[in-house]
Formats: C-alpha cells, structure tokens, sequence
C-alpha cells in the first residue's frame, strides 16, 4: 500500500464520525521500490493530497524527514521537490502492517501490501 | 486486437476468482475501440471495482501507460491477490489494490477526483440473498433485476467522478440498460451503449456515461 493510497482511506465502522486519517503500525516497509518519476502526474496529484496526513504517514513508519513541512511555492518548476513528493507517495510500501481508525481503534490489517478495509455486519 | 491481452494465465490457480470471459474480452474490446478517447482524456486517477483478475485494470494500463494511478477494489481475498500478480507480471507499476466493498472506505477523499470509473458488477440475475458472499459467487450475484450490487454504486457516482470523469458498465439486458441510462439521466449523466454482444444467453452491453454539460456546477461534494 502506497502512502499515496492511504492518503484517500477513511474508516466508515458504524458510529464513527471522523474516520480519517487511518494510523499506519507497520510491521515491514518497503522504501527500495522504483516507480518512473513522472513530473506532471506529481503536480496533478499534489493538490489531491492533504499533506499534514501524508507528514503524518511518513511520522508513523519513521521517515518523517523525507519532506519539507509545506508544500513549496511554485513546486511544478522545483524538480527536487516533485522527486521526494515522488518518492514518498509511490515508492515507499507499507507491506505488513495494520491501519488503526482514530475513534473506534479498529484495526485493519495490511497483507502483502493491500489494507483489508472490510468491515463485519455488526460494524456496517 | 491491436493492443496485447495482459498475461493471466495464473488466474486459474485462484479457484475462488472469475476468470476472464465473454464479458471481460466485450469490455476490453470497447476500451480499445475508445483508446483515442481515453488517451485525449489524460486521467490522472483510474478506479476499477469488483477487478477480479485484474485484467481490465492493466489492460487500461496497456492504453494509457504509468503516469497515472490505478486503484483497483475487490471484497474477494482471493481477487485481491491475484490482481496483484496480474499486476506484478503486466509489469504495471502504478497499480494500487484494496479490498473493499464497492469503494465506501476510499469516500469522501476520492471524490470529485476519479477520471476514469470502471465497473465489471455482478449483474446476473440471482435469489436477493445470493449476493451476501465473498466467495467466486459474488462475482456473479446480482440478486433481483440482477441489479442488487450495481444500483448501490450508481447514487455515489456523481461524486466520486471528477468533472471530465468518464464511467463504463458492464450490463445484461435482464439489467435492462435503458432505465439504467435514464437513472444516470437523472444524475447528470448521458448514457449510451458503445458496444454490445450476444454471448450464449447473454446480451451484454458496455454503458459508457459522460457528464452532461450544464450550466448547475455544484460541488462534488
């Protein structure tokens, strides 16, 4: 699961207000994959991105000083910035692990890198 | 086919996973006949529920390439991992899979910024309670009109559509297509079917639905 991914994940268990953002415990991360960087689409997803969560991701599995604290003015000619947004939102994997839902606690597991967002009846 | 089938010969080793049919090859032949479309489109974010293999996601991968991002959903562990290999050995490295039921945990913050919506339902026409499974039947479960699993998806389209956004469906006549394309009329949509097939007892059909223009912009959400 891409940090890009879980920027977009909420929790929806049954009487849950606010869901968002889901807290990354992850067991094993993969930050060696290579994604071909491609500068438009970093620019297109940067406005996509609500930045604290995605600081606070990379705070969780450790790597909090992978980005600047704001997003820098005029990012689409600041090449060495779309790299490390690059980086962070395509290239680093959580592969195992659990997202936890900031009320309810409820923990979704991530296996092989994909988050289990399932819920049981009683949760819907 | 000008454009390559992706390689899924492993999805015969996940029992539990639909392997590609009629169906599958109507929707990617109507994609490729869109290619021109899709690719003048340029979307940034590509969303498939229920992708089973997974190959029509790295068939639109195929067309469109990595400067994008392909979500793919299923509720069917064994989908998820085999979208994932389908994935792996496409060499589609822009691929992202989560198990979900249709896409309710990636909304709200997906809305409004899904370019490309795509969506292969079980559409066959079942007992109502054939529908609750997580097994290769709720693959094809669509309860009554076969249209149980699909018309909870329909309300959230609108939002989750970005402006240019652009949805495909799968449907069966038993679906009958024309009240879905006035369902999607009363949402801001025009419907048309580009493509349809006649694959034993099945008409099928692929719904594409586009925004209408309208001076109402709203918001998303």
């Amino acid at each position: 699961m891409r940090l890009l991914t879980h920027n977009m994940l909420t929790s929806h268990v049954k009487g849950v207000n606010n869901g968002y953002p889901l807290k990354i415990e992850a067991t094993e991360v993969n930050v060696e994959s290579e994604v071909d960087f491609k500068p438009e689409f970093i620019c297109c997803m940067i406005p996509r991105i609500d930045w604290d969560v995605l600081k606070k991701a990379l705070a969780w599995i450790g790597k909090a000083d992978l980005l600047p604290e704001e997003i820098v003015d005029n990012y689409e000619e600041d090449e060495e910035f779309l790299r490390k947004v690059h980086h962070t939102i395509m290239e680093i994997e959580i592969v195992t692990g659990s997202l936890i839902c900031p009320e309810s606690e409820r923990s979704f597991p991530i296996n092989k890198g994909i988050p289990n967002m399932l819920l049981n009846e009683d949760e819907v | 086919m000008e454009i390559p089938t992706p390689i899924f010969s492993h999805v015969k080793n996940y029992p539990d996973v639909y392997e590609p049919a009629e169906d599958t090859f109507l929707l990617l032949d109507a994609l490729e006949k869109d290619k021109e479309f899709l690719k003048n489109l340029k979307p940034v974010l590509s969303v498939e529920i229920g992708g089973g293999s997974g190959v029509v996601t790295s068939f639109l991968n195929e067309i469109l390439g990595d400067s994008l991002l392909y979500i793919c959903t299923d509720l069917n562990p064994q989908a998820i991992q085999c979208i994932a290999e389908t994935a792996e050995v496409n060499h589609n490295y822009s691929t992202e899979v989560v198990q979900s039921d249709l896409l309710s945990n990636l909304q709200p913050r997906l809305n409004g910024l899904v370019d490309l919506l795509v969506f292969n339902p079980p559409y066959v026409v079942t007992p109502p309670a054939e529908i609750d499974s997580s097994d290769i039947a709720s693959s094809w479960a669509g309860g009554t009109r076969g249209r149980m699993v699909m018309d909870r998806l329909f309300p959230q389209v609108p939002s989750l559509l970005s402006k240019r956004g652009i949805f495909y469906l799968v449907v069966i006549k038993e679906n009958d297509p024309e009240e879905i394309c006035s369902v999607f009329e009363s949402l801001g949509f025009r419907g048309e079917s580009i493509m349809s097939r006649q694959a034993g007892p099945e008409h099928l059909s692929i719904l594409k639905f586009t925004r209408l223009q309208c001076t109402a912009s709203g918001k998303n959400d």
